[in-house]
């Protein structure tokens, strides 16, 4: 099966009347890396939390590897590993003894080089015998990465993993995460960094007031909605864009030390060697140039301006 | 069956109780002395004796059953309490476990701290006061059903409060009145006849009368309607929790 994670029009109404989620599709394959954004509010996590049975769905299903997250519940939480979004541990627990907890809890006999080995990769074996009340919240975020991972799921979801926590330590998180993903764990995550969704996510898939409005692979949503510009610094500023370069949509910038020309990614190659050979015969000469492509963060801006 | 989780659950409500083992030791055994020295010398020596038993060792059965209800309730309710109230109640929530295991776990840790703490007391009153126990099956069984029974009341007690004030108001407002109206300290024989009626509408009743059969032979009620009734409580309790469980009160939105 393709798809580790089916979810069918699901939809949530809240007790309170609100609608978090309306009429969700969404399918997660196999294996991937999947980020889901969505400014506050928007869904992510109660989707997250139906899917992981902490929150009863209004209509529609959801199947983890094919089983039902409420009727089949047994077979598909145990696959399943979840760090939420909000940092809740233990105070007066040791962190091997809440580790070890997770595990048991989740119905796997006890194996102490498993958790051995997650408590190193996530630098957390040298504070081992400590009580998580005295942890700082990055360690305390590790912590529950490492209860998540106790019990050898194959699917984990990340609730903004990286809320709060130093650049360094992000680092470490995405290459703990990519291991995970070379070891063949399928893993969704929130995020409200953008370049962190950029950098690790094979797809993506934007979520705004309960509904999907997008899914792309990353790749594919840079390469039809990143606008890429080429800047030129120019010898001798111009005043007006010279007539015979009107057909390429040029623009004027830096008061006119600089033209700017956008182009479509797919349009890439021929594009600019088009521009630049006009400029050559029009006598325009420059001595610099950059490119540059709009950031996941002004597609997603765009996105959800778009729709409010 | 998800055996290793009800006995991380279990474990851990026990280490919980491990690391405050002082206070929910020391003190029971404190209030206990306190009692007897109270009612079983210094008013006890003026009081008559009860069906034949000294009023010192007469209160013996009523004490436990008022330690037994108080802290089974009070270790269950605020078992599953804190973890709705820290959030880590999630991970349980987001197992591979059913609620029957659930239940086992918080309820089985709840029931046994509250039955080694009787068994204290009952010690400890030993040391006061000359205790014989006729029949101790039965005061073990009464024992056993009444910390499981209290323990699944004390969990939706706790699955019930939305705040610490809540926690308090039932055992306070509720459990107490009824278990010193239930005749810890008296045989409700020794009521106005209107009153006894009344008392027996008092689930504690059929308890502490059942519980005190088993160490003196002589029982307010009858011990089978003893036995009988608190396995309706039991049941209730029971019911009351799968409904919590199937419609996720409290537990889940
Ligand atoms: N228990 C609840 N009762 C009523 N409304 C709720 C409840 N939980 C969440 N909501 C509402 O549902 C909406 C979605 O919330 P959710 O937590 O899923 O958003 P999110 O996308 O995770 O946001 P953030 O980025 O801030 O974490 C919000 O408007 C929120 O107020
Ligand atoms: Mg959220």
């Amino acid at each position: 099966m393709q798809n580790i994670i089916s979810v069918a029009n699901l939809s949530k109404v809240y007790a309170s009347g609100f609608e978090a989620l309306k009429d969700v599709s969404l399918d997660i394959q196999r294996g991937e890396i999947f980020a889901l954004l969505g400014p506050n509010g928007a869904g992510k996590t109660t989707l997250i939390s139906i899917i992981c049975g902490l929150v009863n769905p209004s209509t529609g299903t959801v199947l983890a590897d094919g089983d039902n997250v409420v009727t089949e519940y047994r077979a598909a939480r145990s696959r399943i590993g979840l760090v939420p979004q909000e940092l809740t541990t233990d105070a007066f627990e040791t962190v091997l003894a809440t580790v070890t907890f997770s595990r048991g809890l989740f119905g796997k006999p006890p194996n102490p080089a498993h958790i051995e080995k997650i408590l190193r990769e996530l630098s957390l074996w040298d504070k081992r015998d400590s009580r998580l009340r005295t942890l700082s919240g990055g360690m305390k975020r590790r912590v529950m990465i490492a209860k998540a991972l106790s019990h050898e799921p194959e699917i984990l979801f990340l609730d903004e993993p990286t809320a709060g926590v130093d650049v360094e330590l992000r680092r470490d998180m995405w290459e703990v995460v990519r291991q995970l993903r070379e070891s063949g764990v399928t893993i969704i995550l929130t995020t409200h960094y953008i370049e962190e969704a950029e950098e690790m996510a094979d797809r993506i898939g934007v979520i705004h007031r309960g509904r999907i409005i997008l899914i792309e692979e990353k790749a594919e949503l840079m390469r039809k909605l990143g606008k890429k510009q080429l800047t030129l610094q120019l010898q001798e500023p111009l005043h007006a864009i010279p007539d015979g370069l009107g057909a390429y949509g040029l623009a004027l910038g830096d008061g006119g030390n600089e033209l700017i020309y956008s182009y479509d990614a797919d349009a890439e190659q021929k594009g600019i060697a088009d521009v630049l050979g006009a400029l050559g015969k029009a006598g325009i000469h420059f001595k610099d140039l950059q490119t540059s492509q709009r950031s996941l963060e002004e597609i997603f801006v765009s996105l959800v301006s778009e729709r409010s | 069956m998800n055996l290793h989780a009800m006995r991380a659950i279990y474990l851990f409500e026990m280490a919980r109780a491990g690391r405050t083992v002082l206070q929910s030791i020391i003190a029971p055994v404190i209030s206990t002395s306190l009692y007897f020295v109270v009612f079983g010398a210094a008013i006890g020596s003026r009081m008559q004796a009860i069906d034949g038993v000294s009023f010192g060792s007469f209160i013996v059965p009523g004490l436990i059953m008022l330690s037994l209800l108080t802290q089974s309730i009070s270790n269950a309710s605020f078992g599953i309490y804190f973890p709705k109230f820290t959030g880590t109640i999630y991970e349980v929530l987001s197992a591979p476990v059913a609620p029957f295991e659930i239940v086992v776990g918080y309820v089985g840790a709840a029931a046994t701290k509250s039955i080694i703490l009787a068994l204290i007391i009952l010690a400890t009153a030993g040391l006061f006061v000359p205790i014989e126990v006729q029949h101790p099956f039965w005061m073990l069984l009464f024992l056993v059903l009444t910390a499981v029974t209290f323990s699944l009341f004390g969990f939706i007690i706790g699955i019930w409060a939305d705040g610490f004030e809540k926690l308090q108001l039932v055992p306070l407002l509720i459990v107490t009145p009824l278990t010193f109206l239930g005749g810890s300290f008296y045989s409700i024989t020794m009521l106005p006849p209107v009153w006894q009626k009344v008392a027996l509408l008092n689930p504690v009743v059929y308890l502490v009368s059942g519980f005190r059969w088993s160490f003196f032979g002589t029982a307010d009620v009858h011990v089978g309607i003893s036995v009988i009734m608190t396995l309706v409580f039991l049941a209730i309790c029971l019911g009351i929790i799968t409904w919590i469980f199937k419609t996720g009160y409290r537990l889940k939105n």
